[in-house]
């Protein structure tokens, strides 16, 4: 199904400086590789050496943090939106 | 001379110069100032330290080069007072207070904001801003003041009063937001794309900022006669403090200025934001997001950036998280200032109430020395107090009306 991915502005210039990316996918694992297909470089950022979603990196589906649905495994409906967001720096 | 020589990525380990920056480019992590600590041990002795001045930059050897003279009110080297009346309360065989009250705004941000200001300068900045939960507005509004520069500090609309005067007097643009600690902080976040000339301590000169938290540490090896506390205890708000601080005595192990086994590091957290000490009895890494509702206001970050850090810090030599709940805090405030003379904030409320808590679940070791920090002073969070402390009797001025009322609490406090 079509879902829509959303980048920070630090990734954006490897999607050619867009900020959505549609794709085909039907959880978050499937949506991060099929940007990678599409544009090779984006999972490396996003997933560390295991595969997991990386510590500083929030990814949203429907304003919910996937580490509280089912992580990577989050399934995905038509025209779900999944945010990557880094995490914010700050506080005192 | 500081022995900085770059930042350097706490999760991918990735390298960059001493500019400033905020996350790393490859993976999000956060940056850490590095250190040629090789080159540090060869130059770093304690009698170099000892003579140098009163405040942080006695330390300027381990902190970020502040450019040839530091932005100073003269934050740090604040007293470790020996507590053996509290001590005594709480059943433990020796206690040290570090009074971080004694700092030029009465917090320990004074630290961490000289340090950032001090690389502010250097890297050409002329404008300080901040997100705060209070403590960091006022530093950051005086520090700028001292220095000539405007400001801009942004915090929470419904803070405590004392802590919005002591940020506005200082002349700053103070913008007070209607949401929480949280919502202050992606604002800010938004705030530096939009003014990336503006010198944000706790943001893009968090690097920076953060270290000046690890002068704690070094003072208190250095004030306990060149030795490692067994214990420490510390408030967690980002969890920033208590990360830095074991980095500090890390370093001076590394270093040789010290021999030992590392403190065993334990937090504090106020019940009613309590992200860190949940996820710490949960046993897990993950840090869920809570909304803020305690009157320990500058620990009300509900989304804590170093919790990770703090965490791990905490779990490597067997340390825990207290949860207090709010009279706990309070009834800390008055037995802190009844039996040793300190007048602490909320933080350090919570901070005794969590030791407290610790010691009677066993997580504390009685007979070890405790170090506790009192981060920050109590005419800033007078709104908590005003309702409870309040005269003993309110007589007209005669020697019998004195007496009387003098007899009359005798015998309630007797009674």
């Amino acid at each position: 199904m079509s879902v829509t991915v959303r980048l920070p502005s630090q990734l954006r210039v490897l999607v050619g400086g867009s900020a959505e990316v549609a794709v085909e996918a039907a959880n978050v694992r499937d949506a991060i590789a099929a940007v990678e297909a599409l544009h090779p470089g984006l999972a490396a950022r996003v997933l560390d050496d295991a595969g997991e979603i990386r510590r500083f990196v929030n990814v949203f589906v429907a304003d919910e943090d996937v580490r509280f649905l089912e992580g990577l495994d989050t399934a995905l409906s038509a025209g779900s939106v999944v945010s990557l967001v880094p995490a914010v720096a700050g506080g005192c | 001379m500081s022995f900085a020589v770059g930042l350097r990525c706490r999760e991918c380990g990735t390298t960059y110069a001493a500019e400033a920056r905020y996350s790393c480019d490859e993976c999000f992590g956060p940056l850490e100032v590095a250190y040629d600590l090789d080159a540090a041990a060869k130059v770093v002795t304690r009698e170099r330290i000892a003579a140098g001045p009163a405040s942080i930059w006695r330390y300027h050897d381990l902190l970020p080069d502040h450019g040839g003279e530091p932005v100073d009110l003269g934050a740090g080297w604040t007293p470790l007072k020996r507590a053996d009346r509290l001590a005594a309360e709480l059943g433990l065989d020796e206690l040290w207070l570090k009074d971080d009250t004694r700092n030029p705004t009465g917090s320990f941000k004074d630290r961490v904001v000289s340090c950032a200001l001090s690389s502010a300068r250097r890297l050409g900045f002329t404008t300080a801003a901040c997100a705060s939960t209070g403590n960091l507005a006022t530093s950051v509004a005086a520090h700028a003041a001292a220095l000539g520069w405007p400001s801009v500090t942004v915090i929470p609309s419904d803070l405590e009063k004392s802590k919005v005067a002591m940020t506005a007097i200082f002349g700053g643009v103070v913008l007070a937001v209607d949401g929480n600690y949280d919502d202050v902080n992606r604002l800010c976040a938004e705030l530096v794309d939009s003014h990336p000339d503006w010198a944000f301590a706790n943001v893009n000169l968090r690097a920076y900022y953060a270290e000046g938290s690890k002068t704690l540490a070094y003072e208190i090896v250095e004030q306990l006669g060149w030795q490692l506390p067994a214990q420490v205890i510390a408030p967690i708000a980002s969890g920033s403090q208590l990360t830095k601080i074991a980095k500090g005595f890390r370093e001076f192990t590394q270093l040789g200025l010290v021999e030992g086994e590392a403190p065993v590091m334990f937090g504090a957290q106020a019940a009613g934001c309590s992200p860190v000490a949940t996820a710490y009895a949960n046993g897990t890494n993950i840090i869920r997001p809570v909304k803020p509702n305690t009157i320990a206001r500058s620990l009300a970050i509900g989304n804590p950036a170093d919790g990770p850090y703090a965490l791990d810090e905490m779990r490597a030599h067997g340390g825990d998280c207290g949860s207090v709940s709010d009279e706990a805090i309070l009834a800390a405030i008055s037995q802190l200032a009844r039996t040793e003379g300190i007048f602490a904030e909320t933080a350090g409320g919570t901070v005794i109430a969590s030791l407290a808590q610790l010691i009677e679940k066993g997580s504390i070791d009685r007979t070890k020395p405790v170090v506790a920090i009192i981060s920050g002073h109590g005419l800033k969070t007078l709104d908590a107090i005003v309702e409870t402390a309040t005269p003993t009797a309110v007589i007209s001025p005669k020697l019998a009306d004195a007496e009387a009322a003098l007899a009359q609490h005798k015998k309630e406090t007797t009674r």
